[in-house]
């Protein structure tokens, strides 16, 4: 029964016109003063009236961790799951209800060790959810362990000799699992955050952002060396989908590939803009976007924009295809002649 | 082979003896790539069509890939049938097939004396013999000489029959098993047509596969009528079943059905979201099949992404459903929690497999019930039923989304694999004989809160995504009474500790008092739960007949029990729980009703047998 009465959706209503204030929920947010998520919660909220679907059509499902209560501040529906299998829920209303937004908000531990299969799964299966990873490199809720992306050798309450694990570099993670769209920002960095948010909803398919989020209690200026406004242009890069991979306060340099690796060039002594790499959101060959997903600062400028931006039939779609198919074949299912099917007998009384 | 009214009738060709039967229990064993499986379900399907009352039970070997001819590669296949009700797939064979030696070493013991064995003697070869561990060949040295053997060159008089045809040797060697089909068919009077229509259906695109195996089992039919090797065929009347439209159902398929239904009486679509696991794996196969009925099913990563994947889809408004077999259960229970605290309906099948961790993955256990009552974290309570038999499967499929949806909460459904994978007859029920599952989603943005509650059940509404003016946030923080916001206060977490268990108990108040066979007050009452129904109702007949005061009375409910529980435990002088478990249910009742009850416990991976039931009872009896 596709025709399950469900609310009108966005698009049977009249033209939603909404502002950031309508996506304020009635609790007052308890993280930390002074934590990254403020930031990215404001973004978000900005963004959501861009996409023209109705607050009740917008569900934010989150994990366990301090981005885990994200959605109480979202007015919107919204589901805090257990840990790290957000995407698992998101993946089931998804397909079941594919005209609802279905965002995941997670951070580095919910996404990348406990629930990293899901990650992975939903990812391949091109689910049109949102997956929003806030990367802290700690776990903050529980105050102050390692976490798959902490340093090697950071000292943390669980390492204190210093973590003796390499990091795992989440951007590579999607890339590898087949997300459609991947992107990475930071939370210091409003506006662009702000657009990465709002490109990530209009993508269909499954989409994972990276958001560098700073946990100014448990490991404050975790991503400072790079993101600092006096060094952001020296050492990281703004990607710009058709443009050339340039950086610099003087966008005096660039990123070319020598033989099958990157190297950071300078222009000018005969380096023009021609050498350098172009770069291309949409290419189906990931070669380059892995790349990018890679390189990191101090060795390369830290690459923050969408790397990979492709379009593929989504999970739901595809499920809804094969019922619409089988009714178009098969004609509505009819339960009496599915109860009586195969060989039967009469019994007389 | 029970009651004989011998009489003798004069057929077309040569005089042969007609025995009356009243049951018959045929088991079939080969190689596991002899095609026991299809050659059991194509006989047990002429015989449910025939009219006799059916009970069957596959024997799967444990390995896919066992040595072709060895011990652990002996599939089997046993039926009862018989011109009356029965309940069990029967204890001991009266007939056996063996297909090869290993098959006839594996199977000869649970044999009654006396009983018949039909060998393809072909089989029987030095190479063979050795692979069953035979020293010397069974069928010269004597040791079977208490049984009645029927030796049939089955691979080369088959062989003989599809001479001409275009196939390779291992091609035609496949259909053997269709000329024991065939010869089963003319001893017991069977009609061919049944398996003739289904090959047609099977093999439309391979017309050559259709008369090989056509002319196999003619060719086996043929083979009885003519040849003097048998002196008896076998009549066992069709049985006086409830008048209406039957069909033979394993219980998988019941369950499969019994979801498609309940989604069809809530008009809400079923999200079927499951991890593979034996003996779970065909209730995904099957809901697979519903597509133009909007069943979607979803093959999920892992366990817990299957029960994650169900509850997204039943808080979008859908009923998700997942299913699995004890290992997976213990996968889920963290999610089972969640359920239970967002209060979203959802349905848990456990479809239970022996032994802990991988256990026999092959072999049938009641050993979950404790994991379907406790195993979670806190106080979770968490309703629970069980069907008693394949084609009750079906009615408690429905059962569990009517007590889901009504009452708001997860509900764990119990079956077994000796369930899942027997089979019997099924009435079909009428459209209207079942029950109305309809429940509204909240709309009404006017006084709504997440966790108000119904008065009389205490469910909260189902308010979905899509509604507007309902947005709000639930999850697994626990939850203030009736607004829904996230709570640490002590004395709500009590309340609402008290309501979620409040609201499981109230469930007694809505489902059917627990019925008792037999004297409501004596000396014995045996109380069993799930699978064992069948042979201590059997067990409990052949007692009562014999002027005891013994009763049976069987739990459909495991939580809660239903209101009358207490007073039929305590109506009788002993109570006996028999169980394929260490005695778990045992434990429950012995704790909620303070009454001595014993257990019988035995964990082979088997069912119980009438006898061992009846055994038991009578000692019980005998020490009162
Ligand atoms: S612990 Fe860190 S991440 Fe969590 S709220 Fe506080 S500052 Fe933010």
């Amino acid at each position: 029964m596709t025709d399950q009465k469900t609310p009108a959706i966005a698009s049977d209503r009249e033209p939603i016109l909404l502002t950031k204030k309508d996506f304020v929920s009635d609790v007052d947010p308890r993280w930390c003063p002074g934590c990254g998520d403020y930031s990215i919660l404001a973004q978000a909220q900005k963004a959501m009236p861009e996409f023209g679907y109705a607050r009740e059509n917008i569900v934010f499902i989150s994990g366990i961790g301090c981005s885990g209560r994200f959605p109480y501040y979202m007015n919107t529906f919204g589901f805090h799951s257990i840990h790290g299998r957000a995407p698992t829920l998101a993946t089931g209303l998804k397909a079941s209800r594919p005209e609802l937004m279905v965002w995941v908000i997670t951070g580095d531990g919910d996404a990348l060790s406990i629930g990293g299969n899901h990650i992975l799964h939903s990812m391949r299966k091109n689910v049109d959810i949102k997956v929003v990873m806030f990367n802290n490199r700690i776990y903050g809720l529980t105050k102050g362990q390692v976490s798959p992306t902490s340093d090697y050798g950071q000292k943390t309450k669980t390492t204190p000799g210093g973590s003796i694990n390499y990091p795992i570099h989440p951007l590579v993670v999607a890339l590898a699992a087949e997300a459609s769209f991947v992107a990475r920002s930071v939370d210091t960095f409003p506006d662009h955050l702000q657009e990465t948010i709002t490109r990530a909803g209009k993508h269909k398919g499954s989409t994972f952002v990276e958001v560098l989020q700073n946990c100014n209690i448990f490991n404050d200026g975790a991503h400072r060396e790079f993101t600092d406004r006096d060094v952001r242009d020296d050492r990281m890069i703004f990607l710009r989908h058709g443009e050339p991979m340039i950086f610099g306060k003087d966008r005096d340099r660039g990123i070319r590939l020598n033989g099958v690796r990157p190297e950071v060039v300078r222009l000018g002594n005969g380096i023009t803009e021609e050498d350098l790499l172009v770069h291309d959101e949409t290419s189906e060959d990931p070669t380059i976007h892995f790349m990018l997903a890679r390189i990191y600062w101090p060795e390369f400028p830290v690459p923050v924009g969408v790397i990979r931006n492709v379009t593929r039939t989504t999970h739901d779609a595809l499920l809804q295809g094969q019922v619409d198919d089988a009714i178009r074949r098969e004609g509505r299912g009819d339960l009496r002649a599915a109860l009586g099917g195969g060989e039967t007998w009469t019994v007389e009384r | 082979m029970s009651t004989t009214e011998p009489t003798t009738e004069s057929t077309t060709e040569h005089e042969i003896a007609i025995q009356e039967l009243d049951r018959v229990t045929v088991r079939f064993a080969g190689d596991s790539g002899d095609g026991m499986q299809v050659t059991g379900s194509q006989f047990s399907q002429s015989t449910a069509v025939f009219g006799n009352d059916i009970s069957t039970l596959p024997d799967y070997p444990a390995e896919i890939r066992a040595p072709a001819g060895s011990l652990p590669g002996v599939s089997g296949f046993q039926i009862s049938f018989s011109s009356s009700p029965i309940y069990t797939p029967g204890d001991a064979p009266d007939v056996l097939v063996a297909m090869n030696p290993a098959a006839l070493k594996r199977n000869v013991g649970d044999l009654v004396p006396g009983g018949a064995i039909i060998v393809n003697s072909d089989a029987f070869t030095p190479n063979n013999l050795a692979k069953a561990g035979y020293a010397s060949n069974p069928l010269e040295d004597g040791s079977l000489k208490e049984y009645n053997v029927h030796e049939i060159p089955v691979t080369t008089l088959n062989a003989r029959a599809l001479e001409g045809l275009d196939m390779t040797a291992k091609q035609v060697d496949l259909t053997k098993n269709f000329f024991a089909l065939g010869v089963m068919f003319w001893l017991f009077e069977r009609s061919m047509e049944p398996t003739l229509a289904w090959l047609e259906e099977k093999y439309a695109k391979r017309p050559i596969f259709i008369e090989a195996n056509k002319r196999a089992l003619m060719a086996g039919y043929a083979f009885g009528e003519t040849t003097e090797i048998f002196h008896t065929h076998y009549r066992v009347a069709p049985a006086k079943l409830r008048p209406g439209t039957y069909r033979n159902i394993t219980g998988n398929e019941a369950t499969a059905l019994g979801f498609l239904t309940a989604s069809q009486l809530a008009e809400r679509n079923l999200f079927y979201s499951s991890y593979p696991i034996t003996p779970a794996s065909e209730i995904l196969q099957q809901l697979s099949l519903y597509k133009n009925f909007g069943v979607k099913t979803f093959q999920a990563e892992d366990e817990i992404a299957a029960i994650g994947a169900a509850i997204g889809a039943s808080y979008g408004g859908g009923l998700g459903l997942t299913g699995t077999s004890g290992p997976g259960m213990a996968l889920k229970t963290e999610m089972v929690g969640l359920a239970v605290i967002t209060e979203l309906p959802l349905v848990i099948v456990d479809v239970q497999r022996a032994g802990p961790s991988t256990g026999m993955p092959t072999k049938t256990e009641q050993g979950d019930l404790f994991q379907a009552l406790y195993g979670r974290n806190s106080d979770a309570p968490v309703p629970v039923v069980a069907p008693a038999s394949p084609a009750e499967c079906f009615d408690y499929a429905v059962e569990a989304w009517r007590l889901a949806i009504r009452h708001m909460t997860p509900v764990i459904y119990l079956s077994d694999s000796f369930l899942a994978t027997g089979s019997e007859p099924w009435r079909i029920p009428e459209l209207d004989e079942l029950p109305d599952l309809k429940v509204a989603n909240r709309t009404d943005p006017q006084g709504f809160y997440p966790y108000m509650r119904d008065p009389e059940t205490l469910a909260r509404p189902w308010a979905v995504p899509g509604t507007p003016g309902l947005e709000h946030r639930i999850g697994g923080l626990e939850k203030l009474d009736v607004l829904g916001s996230v709570s640490y206060d002590p004395d709500n977490h009590h309340r609402m500790s008290m309501l979620r268990a409040e609201k499981v108990a109230r469930i007694a108040n809505d489902i059917p008092p627990l019925e008792v066979f037999g004297p409501p007050e004596g000396d014995l009452l045996i109380l069993g739960w799930g699978s064992t129904y069948g042979a201590i109702r059997s067990a409990v007949e052949r007692l009562q007949g014999r002027g005891t005061s013994i009763a049976h009375a069987h739990l459909r409910y495991l939580n809660p029990f239903p209101a009358n529980t207490g007073d039929v435990v305590r109506a009788y002088r002993k109570v006996l729980v028999p169980e394929v478990n260490m005695g778990q249910l045992l434990f429950v009742i012995r704790g909620t009703y303070l009454v001595d009850a014993v257990g019988f416990n035995l964990v082979r991976g088997k069912p119980f047998q009438i006898s061992e039931i009846q055994m038991k009872a009578e000692q019980l009896l005998g020490d009162l």
